[in-house]
């Protein structure tokens, strides 16, 4: 209850001064907050989240999920393997450092631009932050830990779900926190770019239609949405890693 | 029966070698609980990691039961020193003891029973749902012996494992560790620095020399098999044999350091 107190305290403040300082705004491209929170309820309807939030969504989970199972795997395969990582690392930081935008037009030329461009275009974005924190946490995994799992004949598949896994699972879990904010901004773009629905689509037709209030109505959506998500993650977080957090608070006090 | 002969390690990099096991041979008798005392850094860690097969030998080798150990053992088990970073952190303490007995594929009926006991005789009853870092070091050290002890290996070895633990935890632990040697009957290797652990603890006491490492001395413990802490460590016999042990790791210190021996005494 306090947290959601303080967590909702600022943004109703922040909300209250945007809606007091705009209430006499005369400016086209900024119209009074009264006026976008009127066209966020004509806007938003169940149909229109349907057509269009919906698609987003759906290109949002396929896209991430897939780059989610496809950092983890490559990422233990690098980590695990001192040789392919020694080879690999350099490549990989170097696909990182690329901004995954640019590779939208790119994309688009292969991939045509259907829900498989976008998808294709979240993965490549979302899977290097995934991998390279998976690399990472498997690489440090404690010696002792895996000389014990040896020990006892934890070898194969048991070694990687119970010995790899969790203890590479803070920095997985911090990676995809990462590639979650980079999803989102991937599935906007790339609908700004080619698409025929979702909510960047929209988005930018109200913005070229002069429907102004429109199209910041979508954005706080967007917003919105993006809060959702960070919060639903840091519950999946809070069950997950509770192990970990245990841990910390253990050995710091 | 455990048999180390003429092992040797030597370790390789690309500037330098460092020879860190020279020539070994003794044997564990199946049974026997077998200290191995030496100076600190004398590679005792680097031995029982290849006795262990988590370490390949550049030379010899270890025989467990006549057969060449190449990888772990399937009848031993091992209690490190680091109990916090040798018990899974993300499992409960039953999960913990658990595991390696769902690798041997015991049924789980059987699993049950032995982590119960196990448990039991390590005096951690009711901490089975605890997380590892919940609970004390000594207790965390425990854990490690339960598992340990529930995997029922033919042969234990133990690296330091109360070297972290607290003075009273550790007398503890040294009195758990010769009940359960005694009810159980197996064989333990019992790797430490404090020459008085290991001579109340062991029936036997092998001493190595500092690194490169041989077998310095071998003293068969003459102490009563019921010890204690008060009494045995009183026993007159205790202290002649301890002062024993002391002056051989000193004169192994002295000769590879070549540095005239300490004063004896205290």
């Amino acid at each position: 209850m306090r947290r959601a107190l303080r967590l909702l305290a600022l943004p109703a403040l922040l909300f209250t001064v945007w809606y007091a300082a705009s209430l006499g705004s005369e400016n086209f491209y900024a119209p009074p907050l009264r006026t976008i929170l009127a066209a966020f309820a004509d806007t938003w309807t169940p149909e229109r989240l349907r057509a269009d939030v919906l698609p987003s969504l759906g290109r949002l989970t396929a896209g991430y999920a897939l780059a989610a199972v496809l950092g983890v795997a490559l990422g233990v395969a690098v980590g695990a393997n001192r040789r392919l990582r020694a080879a690999a690392e350099p490549v990989l930081e170097f696909f990182r450092a690329v901004p995954p935008p640019v590779l939208v037009p790119v994309i688009m030329l292969f991939a045509g631009i259907g829900d498989g461009m976008k998808i294709i275009v979240i993965v490549s974005g979302c899977v290097w932050p995934v991998l390279l924190n998976t690399v990472e946490g498997v690489r440090a995994v404690d010696g002792v830990l895996s000389d014990t799992s040896r020990a006892y004949g934890v070898t194969g598949v048991a070694r990687l779900r119970h010995l790899l896994l969790p203890a590479a699972s803070p920095q997985i879990v911090a990676g995809l926190r990462q590639a979650l904010s980079i999803a989102i901004i991937l599935m906007v773009i790339s609908e700004m770019v080619a698409a025929s629905n979702g909510l960047g689509f929209t988005i930018v037709q109200f913005q070229r239609s002069f429907a102004i209030p429109e199209m910041w109505s979508g954005i706080i959506l967007l917003g919105l949405l993006g809060f959702v998500l960070s919060e639903l993650f840091r519950l999946a977080e809070r069950f997950l890693l509770a192990w970990y957090h245990g841990l910390r608070d253990a050995s710091r006090s | 029966m455990l048999e180390v002969q003429d092992l040797r390690k030597v370790y390789r990099s690309d500037r330098r070698e460092v020879e860190a096991l020279r020539d070994l041979t003794f044997t564990v008798d199946a049974g026997e609980l077998v200290c191995l005392v030496g100076p600190s850094g004398c590679g005792k860690t680097t031995l029982l990691r290849c006795i262990a097969g988590l370490l390949d030998p550049t030379g010899g080798a270890v025989r467990v039961d006549g057969r060449e150990v190449a990888g772990p053992p399937p009848g031993m088990a091992v209690v490190f020193q680091e109990y916090g970073r040798s018990l899974f952190p993300w499992m409960t303490v039953r999960d913990n003891v658990e595991l390696p007995l769902k690798q041997k594929k015991i049924p789980k009926a059987r699993r049950a029973t032995l982590v119960a006991d196990s448990l039991a005789a390590v005096g951690l009853d009711g901490t089975q749902t605890a997380y590892p870092w919940q609970l004390s070091g000594g207790m965390q050290q425990r854990v490690a012996i339960a598992r340990a002890v529930a995997y029922e290996p033919s042969i234990l070895l133990m690296d330091e494992p109360f070297a972290a633990v607290d003075a009273q935890t550790r007398a503890d632990l040294e009195d758990l560790v010769r009940e359960l040697w005694q009810r159980l009957g197996v064989t333990i290797l019992f790797v430490t620095h404090d020459i008085d652990e290991a001579v109340y603890l062991g029936q036997r006491v092998i001493m190595l020399s500092a690194s490169p490492t041989v077998v310095q001395d071998q003293l068969t413990v003459d102490l009563p098999a019921a010890r204690d802490q008060l009494h045995t460590r009183a026993d007159p016999r205790f202290t002649a044999q301890r002062t024993r042990v002391y002056e051989q790791i000193q004169a192994a210190k002295g000769r590879t350091a070549a540095q005239p021996p300490a004063p004896l005494g205290s």
